[in-house]
């Protein structure tokens, strides 16, 4: 292998650097993609919810033989707090399409599938090879990797990083920060296996049909972060997340928090019975825009996770890694397809083409939005109080409507204060527009 | 919620595959006398239990049941307190799920 030379090396083979190398060699492009794991799939940690948009612009017919669980027909959001949710719910049966926009998925077999497609369109992926660093010339220009395979260099015109959150090589060579534990989470996850029937009927499905519960609130016990419930056919994903300073601040552990999540009076029950067959935990990028590193330079780009690309509020990330590592791969086509060099001035038209796209302009929108979530009040106060002012509201005790409504308000003032709640709101109204 | 049972995250590891580099830990901890607050906080914050205090106060690593993270690296790394490489190739834990 010394003596090739490839037009791309991919490092990583999740959805970023699949998309990538797929792309690249349908049309005839020479790409070697190296996967630090057993099989792709192996390191690679996800929810996981497909969103099918991004990946049917590159496999248009994938659902022909993708390894996907369930299509989504409803969506739960619940505020909790210790012993109540408070939830909002969309259901219908427009989701019940023909091709279906959401689906849940396991990524070590969605991954290999990937990487059996990357394979027949002509890419060499080679597995069990960890990437230790760039190569540069005299110039600094990146010509190619070294392994821990054996000592020699391989070379390649362009190096496309798709190494993942905590990728290595990137952070190695000084071309990307290492995350800050205030701009990425730690999420921690278990597989629960269950009879197909069972999990239909506590989640009100039939055949196919999924569903994903988002779920904020006193179970991440003051601190910023999320927990989720999503169905697959035979078992369910259910994890929790918080920022890592938050868990360094706090001294609690992940598998404390999601034990203590699991145990949870309305999650409990779906779960009884179960057999957890997997425990994993992962680092999610949350710092949005303004933690995204440089993307390009001389003979190489980044995609992925490895350069932040996750919309923390829609919780969308592989979506945004699949459109990342497409983008990169077009912008290599197009500097090949007119021999231009792959130098950072030429491969800058990476950047122009995600600007204009919808991964920088919702990255864009949400630009202040982190920064606005550091806020214990939002996942203690407010689900506190929401679901108090919903239990007065429901419970039917001899007490006068008007006087339940001023309680309502006045339990809020008291809690967070006018200049409290004003702030916060104005706070997340700015952030969000 | 309340009364909460200690939680022995050695039983949600003993669900994973791993193939163990013996003798040859991706991380390790670098020399002290006395662990800083950060790096103690890895006690709590390793999501597998990796690291652990010994009994003269030092914060030591095991990485057989590391899932490769990250979130030490986030943590220590950068000030020293940690060397943080990938298993080698082939190595390490191995998700049949993730």
């Amino acid at each position: 292998m010394a003596d090739e030379k490839f037009d791309t090396i991919v490092i990583g083979a999740g959805p970023s650097g699949n998309a990538c190398a797929y792309t690249l060699a349908k049309r005839g492009l020479k790409v070697l993609q190296l996967e630090r794991g057993e099989y792709p799939g192996s390191k690679n940690v996800q929810g996981a919810i497909l969103y099918a948009d991004a990946l049917e612009t590159i496999i248009p017919d994938f659902r022909k033989d993708a390894p996907l669980e369930r299509h989504i027909i409803e969506q739960r959001i619940w505020m909790m707090d210790d012993r109540s949710y408070c939830g909002a719910h969309y259901r219908s049966e427009d989701f019940n399409e023909e091709q279906p926009n959401r689906y849940t998925i396991i990524r070590a077999p969605f991954d290999k599938w990937f990487s059996r497609k990357v394979a027949a369109a002509g890419a060499l992926v080679i597995c069990e090879t960890t990437v230790l660093e760039l190569v540069r010339d005299a110039d600094g220009k990146v010509i190619g990797v070294r392994t821990d395979r054996d000592g020699d260099p391989i070379y390649a015109d362009v190096v496309v990083m798709a190494e993942g959150v905590s990728g290595l090589v990137g952070a190695r060579a000084g071309l990307r920060p290492v995350p800050k534990p205030d701009t990425v989470a730690l999420a921690v996850k278990e597989m629960h296996f269950l009879p197909k029937e069972t999990i239909e009927a506590r989640f009100n499905l039939k055949g196919d049909e999924g569903v994903v519960i988002e779920a904020a609130g006193t179970i991440t016990k003051g601190m910023t972060g999320t927990g989720f419930i999503y169905t697959n056919k035979e078992c369910i994903s259910i994890g929790i997340g918080c920022l890592i300073s938050d868990f360094a601040e706090t001294g609690q552990t992940p598998y404390g928090l999601l034990d203590s999540f699991k145990s949870h009076p309305s999650v409990k029950p779906l779960l009884a019975g179960s057999e957890v067959k997997e425990y994993a935990a992962h680092m999610i990028p949350e710092g949005g825009y303004k933690a995204i590193p440089q993307l390009y330079g001389d003979g190489w780009l980044i995609v992925g996770d490895a350069g932040q690309f996750v919309n923390a509020v829609h919780r969308e990330g592989s979506n945004l890694a699949m459109t990342t590592g497409r983008l990169a791969a077009e912008t290599i086509l197009e500097l090949k397809s007119r021999h231009a060099p792959l130098t950072a001035a030429n491969l800058a038209s990476y950047k122009k083409r995600l600007d204009e796209s919808f991964v920088m302009k919702d990255l864009k929108k949400y630009r202040n939005l982190p920064g606005t979530l550091h806020n214990k009040h939002l996942f203690t106060t407010y689900p506190q109080l929401l679901s108090k002012a919903a239990q007065t509201w429901f419970r039917v005790d001899g007490i006068d409507k008007k006087s339940k409504e001023e309680a309502i308000v006045h339990s809020f003032f008291k809690a967070r204060s006018l200049k409290g709640i004003l702030g916060d709101a104005i706070g997340m109204v700015r952030a969000w527009r | 919620m309340s009364a909460e049972p200690a939680v022995r995250v050695e039983d949600k590891l003993f669900q994973n595959r791993y193939l163990v580099d013996a003798g040859r830990p991706h991380i390790t901890v670098t020399p002290h006398e006395v662990p800083s607050p950060r790096l103690l906080s890895l006690t709590k914050v390793c999501p597998a239990g990796c690291y652990a205090q010994s009994d003269t106060g030092q914060v030591e690593i095991t990485t057989d049941g590391c899932v490769e993270c990250g979130t030490c690296r986030v943590i220590a790394e950068p000030t020293g307190e940690i060397t943080w490489n990938y298993p080698r190739g082939g190595f390490g834990v191995l998700f049949k799920f993730g």
